[in-house]
């Protein structure tokens, strides 16, 4: 057996240029990392398998629901003497509470006319336009790879430039709102581009970095906030903002008895582009094969450092126009440190569900505006608990994650992957 | 055991990769399979394996039809696998490996990692491997993976033994001695089942050879039968063992390297002080057995490589410090040694592999907007020419077989304006035809005028494609010799020998 490693380590006799330093140790970590495995494994799923987790997850929150009522538990005290009770009971308990999901996020029937019975889709569609923009911002990220936690920090800088620009700065109408949207994308790019050019510049792993950044910027903001040359009201002693000007709000567009905004419209056209960037585009299919195959991807030419630092700009683009849309269409009256109502977090879950394609995350952030829009009928009309909604959300995750997680977590290799022995290490940490 | 598989059909889709396939390998018998890239060898392992599911047929061992419903289902019934790529975990040591999916527990649920120990010593003792029990795998050698996969295999008292191309990544020494260890477990009643694409081994070891064309048992051939025999079979036509190419006329230098050292990741020495250069027009092959600096060297011309020292030029332009993509742009085509992790990415489908490497600009990209168009004409038109065998230019390569793989890699690399070409095992993996057709094309671009760099640890194909060799051992080149140098030279200075003394001794 010959050994096949060279082991001397003195350097090259002859070498005239610079000297290479052989104590010094370069950032870079092996390069398919579990991390990105798992990820590749979670989108490379079908639509069937999201079908199904939302499916599971609603069955499990049936339970729940089920579980939880006062009349199942009440009927279950005798259940062996009159076991048809509390089937009975279990049936009005959660068929009342999905019924009143349903009329609580797509239509009410016991409305008087068509306009009332409708509003609660024009609700849930107003819930969703966030969720969809944050959910695409997180998608390009998942598709180049990246874990995008950041995006409560990047909704919340974003939130606050345009909501600066909104309240303070008057600017001709239609002209205001657009340098609005877009100065609070900026400022959502820009937060993100950090997390892109630490990773690339020092291999920070962008999962810590997006962490740590969120609370920067919530304590940035909260501190803004109480400062009357930024962006507390004038005058006003809490740590909220002034409302915004007319011009800067995303107008209605069903008309005055419906909350849906223009940020809608906007939400649909971001959806259309991103199928646009990552199908058809160049830069697009550098970030999908970089998200794939980095490895292959850098021996192409492809600048694979760049490539992570435009997907973070892009990424934090788009999940700041949900933080935009928040200070701009959802909550006019003037903005808290809370704006975020925690949208960033949802959107992995969004991404996740519609598997990081433009159409899947679309449907996923509108399944999730429904959840919102009707747990809050749920809880109104048969007293079941918001909170079910949460958990019927996290189910939805843990199914949809579980087979890529538990391999990752009993560190299995994944059917017909390579483990890799080899000398040259992709130069960007995971 | 006998094993018998009785009409075995598999399909993809409209794709039907076997077709009715029958096969009987009889206890202590080595059975090979031969067939082109494609043909449906590895399938048919596979559904052996449980890891897919025949349509029709079914799977007899010792005259009992099985039903595996995966792997755990074959390995239980006696059957082992070694994969082409390993399934071993690196970070695991050799004993983990071996007992992993079996683990025997002591009391308090500790593992029994020494029964482990225990069971991998007295399986390298009876075949004399030399494998230690605690040593991790991942810094272990392609050859010795391979022995703990069978050591693995044989751990769990698999009765038949599937190989599917272990010789690919080997070294001709390594291979000997996987050829022994075959025989070995031959005597001792295993029955094997052997893929590969080098007709030498086939002729080594095989009992039986049946040929598999286009998913369909063809016939049997026998060890006998000679090479050219064996290959037309395969293929269908009379195939070129040798390529007939004409004397280079090589023109003026195009590639200089001098004094070149690359320190890797580990901050090893890995190319030490190398100095070369090529003509246009000529096949410099860089010959050695794996591991002695010729990927580091390949990947310091394309730009690859951060810590290189010494200079490399192409027609008077220094390369050395551009970025890849400045060295892809300076008309330099690289196939890369492992195209499953560099060259490819299995995800995309043929057609977008194709334009990986021209991403930027026209005439795929115009306006910053991909050109289907182009590209769909494009990859029809490349994958006639190279006759990759897929259901259509949008199949994702993950899914094509090995060897057509290759050809997706060859074809980006060997269709665009080349000033140099690096090709680093440009044959791994694919059958006789196809590597009839690959060289033809590395000696087409080098009767074009192209100055090529191939570097191969098969002699054969040294042999086959170069005008002058390059030897590396341990980082430095022994000697460049003449492309006619006699194969015993060549293994001398394969081992560190100095050619003068490598001449006097051969
Ligand atoms: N999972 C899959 N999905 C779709 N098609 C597949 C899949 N696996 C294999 N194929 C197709 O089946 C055919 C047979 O492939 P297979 O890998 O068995 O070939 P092979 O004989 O092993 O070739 P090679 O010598 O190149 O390894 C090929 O056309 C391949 O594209
Ligand atoms: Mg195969």
């Amino acid at each position: 057996m010959t050994d096949p490693k060279v082991t001397q380590s003195e350097p090259a006799p002859g070498s005239t240029d610079t000297q290479l330093e052989p104590g010094q140790a370069r950032n870079e970590v092996a390069p398919p990392s579990r991390s990105q495995q798992v990820l590749r494994d979670i989108l490379g799923g079908s639509a069937m398998i999201s079908v199904l987790a939302v499916v599971l997850a609603l069955l499990a929150g049936g339970i729940l629901i089920a579980l939880t009522d006062k009349d199942v538990q009440a009927a279950a005290g005798y259940f062996f003497s009159r076991p048809a009770d509390t089937f009975r009971a279990i049936w009005d308990a959660v068929a009342g509470a999905y019924v009143a999901l349903f009329q609580g996020s797509i239509y009410n029937f016991r409305a008087d006319d068509f306009v009332r019975g409708i509003r609660p889709l024009t609700e849930t569609l107003k819930f969703a336009t966030p969720l969809i923009t944050a959910g695409l911002g997180v998608a390009l990220a998942f598709r180049v790879g990246l874990f995008n936690i950041g995006g409560r920090g990047q909704m919340l800088v974003a939130a606050g430039a345009a909501g600066y620009i909104g309240f303070a700065v008057p600017l001709p109408p239609g002209i205001h709102l657009v340098v609005a949207v877009l100065v609070g994308m900026l400022a959502g790019a820009i937060w993100g581009g950090i997390v892109g050019l630490l990773k690339a510049r020092t291999g920070a792993h962008e999962v810590i970095v997006t962490i740590m950044l969120n609370y920067v910027a919530f304590y940035l903001i909260s501190y803004l906030l109480t400062q009357q040359w930024a962006l507390q009201a004038p005058g006003s002693t809490n740590p909220k903002s002034a409302a915004m000007l007319p011009t800067a709000v995303f107008p209605k567009i069903l008309g005055e008895q419906f909350n849906l905004h223009l940020g809608f419209i906007v939400a649909i056209a971001a959806t259309i582009w991103f199928w646009y960037f990552i199908n058809r585009s160049s830069m697009g299919f550098r970030f999908r094969a970089v998200g794939e195959n980095p490895n292959a991807a850098q021996v192409a030419g492809i600048k694979v450092k760049s490539v992570y630092v435009w997907a973070m700009v892009f990424s934090g683009a788009l999940v700041g126009l949900a933080g935009v849309n928040q200070v701009l269409g959802t909550v006019t009256s003037g903005f808290t440190a809370t704006i975020d109502a925690s949208i960033g977090f949802d959107a992995i879950t969004v991404a996740l569900l519609g598997r990081s394609r433009p159409v899947g995350v679309f449907v996923a952030g509108v399944l999730f505006g429904a959840l919102k829009a009707g747990g809050y009928s749920m809880q109104a009309a048969q007293g079941v608990p918001i909170d079910i909604v949460l958990v019927v959300q996290s189910l939805i995750v843990l199914f949809i994650a579980a087979p890529p997680l538990v391999r990752a977590i009993f560190r299995l290799p994944v059917p017909g992957t390579a483990p890799k022995s080899r000398t040259r290490k992709l130069e960007v940490a995971k | 055991m006998k094993l018998e598989l009785r009409g075995i059909t598999k399909r993809f889709g409209s794709l039907v990769a076997n077709d009715h396939i029958d096969l009987t390998v009889e206890p202590g018998e080595i059975h090979c399979l031969l067939g082109e890239n494609g043909a449906g060898k590895s399938t048919l392992m596979n559904v052996l394996y449980g890891l897919y599911q025949a349509d029709e047929g079914e799977i007899l061992l010792n005259d009992e039809v099985q039903h595996f419903s995966g792997p755990g289902d074959a390995m239980n019934a006696g059957i082992g696998m070694v994969h082409q790529h390993f399934m071993l975990i690196p970070v695991f040591t050799v004993a983990e490996n071996v007992m992993l999916g079996h683990e025997q527990t002591k009391f308090g649920g500790l593992l029994n990692l020494d029964d482990a120990r225990a069971k991998v010593r007295e399986i390298s003792a009876r075949f004399g491997f030399d494998v230690d029990p605690d040593a991790l795998v991942e810094d272990l050698p392609v050859g010795v993976q391979q022995r703990v996969e069978i050591i693995k295999a044989l751990s769990r008292d698999a009765s038949v033994l599937v190989f599917d191309e272990p010789t690919a990544v080997l070294t001709p020494q390594e291979t000997d001695e996987l050829m022994a260890i075959m025989r070995q477990l031959k005597q001792s009643g295993t029955s094997i089942v052997f893929i590969t694409h080098k007709l030498r081994e086939v002729r080594e070891v095989a009992d039986r050879i049946t040929v598999i064309r286009l998913g369909k048992v063809v016939g049997e051939a026998s060890p006998t039968d000679t090479n050219e025999e064996l290959a037309s079979l395969m293929v269908g036509r009379a195939v070129d063992l040798m390529i007939d190419k004409g004397p280079a006329k090589p023109g003026e230098v195009a590639l200089r390297v001098e004094g070149l050292s690359v320190i890797d990741h580990r901050n090893q020495l890995v190319v030490n002080n190398v100095s070369f250069d090529v003509r246009e027009g000529e096949v410099l092959a860089i010959a050695g057995v794996q591991g002695n600096g010729q990927t580091e060297l390949t990947e310091a011309i394309v730009g690859l490589q951060p810590k290189v020292t010494g200079s490399i030029s192409l027609g008077g332009r220094s390369l050395r410090g551009l970025s890849v993509r400045q060295t892809l742009d300076a008309g330099v085509g690289f196939v890369p040694e492992d195209r499953k992790i560099d060259g490819l990415v299995a995800e995309m489908t043929i057609a977008e592999n194709l334009m990986l490497d021209r991403s930027e600009g026209e005439p795929f990209v115009k306006a910053g907007t991909l050109q289907l168009k182009f590209r769909s004409e494009f990859a029809e038109e490349k994958v006639r020419e190279f006759d990759i065998r897929a259901q259509g230019i949008d199949t994702h390569v993950g899914r094509l077989s090995g060897g057509n793989q290759q050809k997706v890699v060859l074809a980006r690399e060997l269709s665009r304006e080349l000033r140099l070409l690096v090709a680093a095992q440009p044959t791994r993996g694919l059958d006789v035809g196809s590597i009839e057709f690959v060289h033809t094309r590395i000696v087409e671009a080098r009767d074009a005028g192209v100055p090529v760099i191939v570097v191969s640890t098969e002699l054969d194909e040294v042999v086959a494609l170069a005008d002058r060799i390059a030897v590396m051992y341990r980082g430095g080149i022994v000697g460049i010799v003449p492309g006619d140098t006699p194969r015993e030279v060549l293994g001398l200075m394969m081992a560190g020998e100095h050619p003068d003394t490598a001449g006097e001794a051969a």
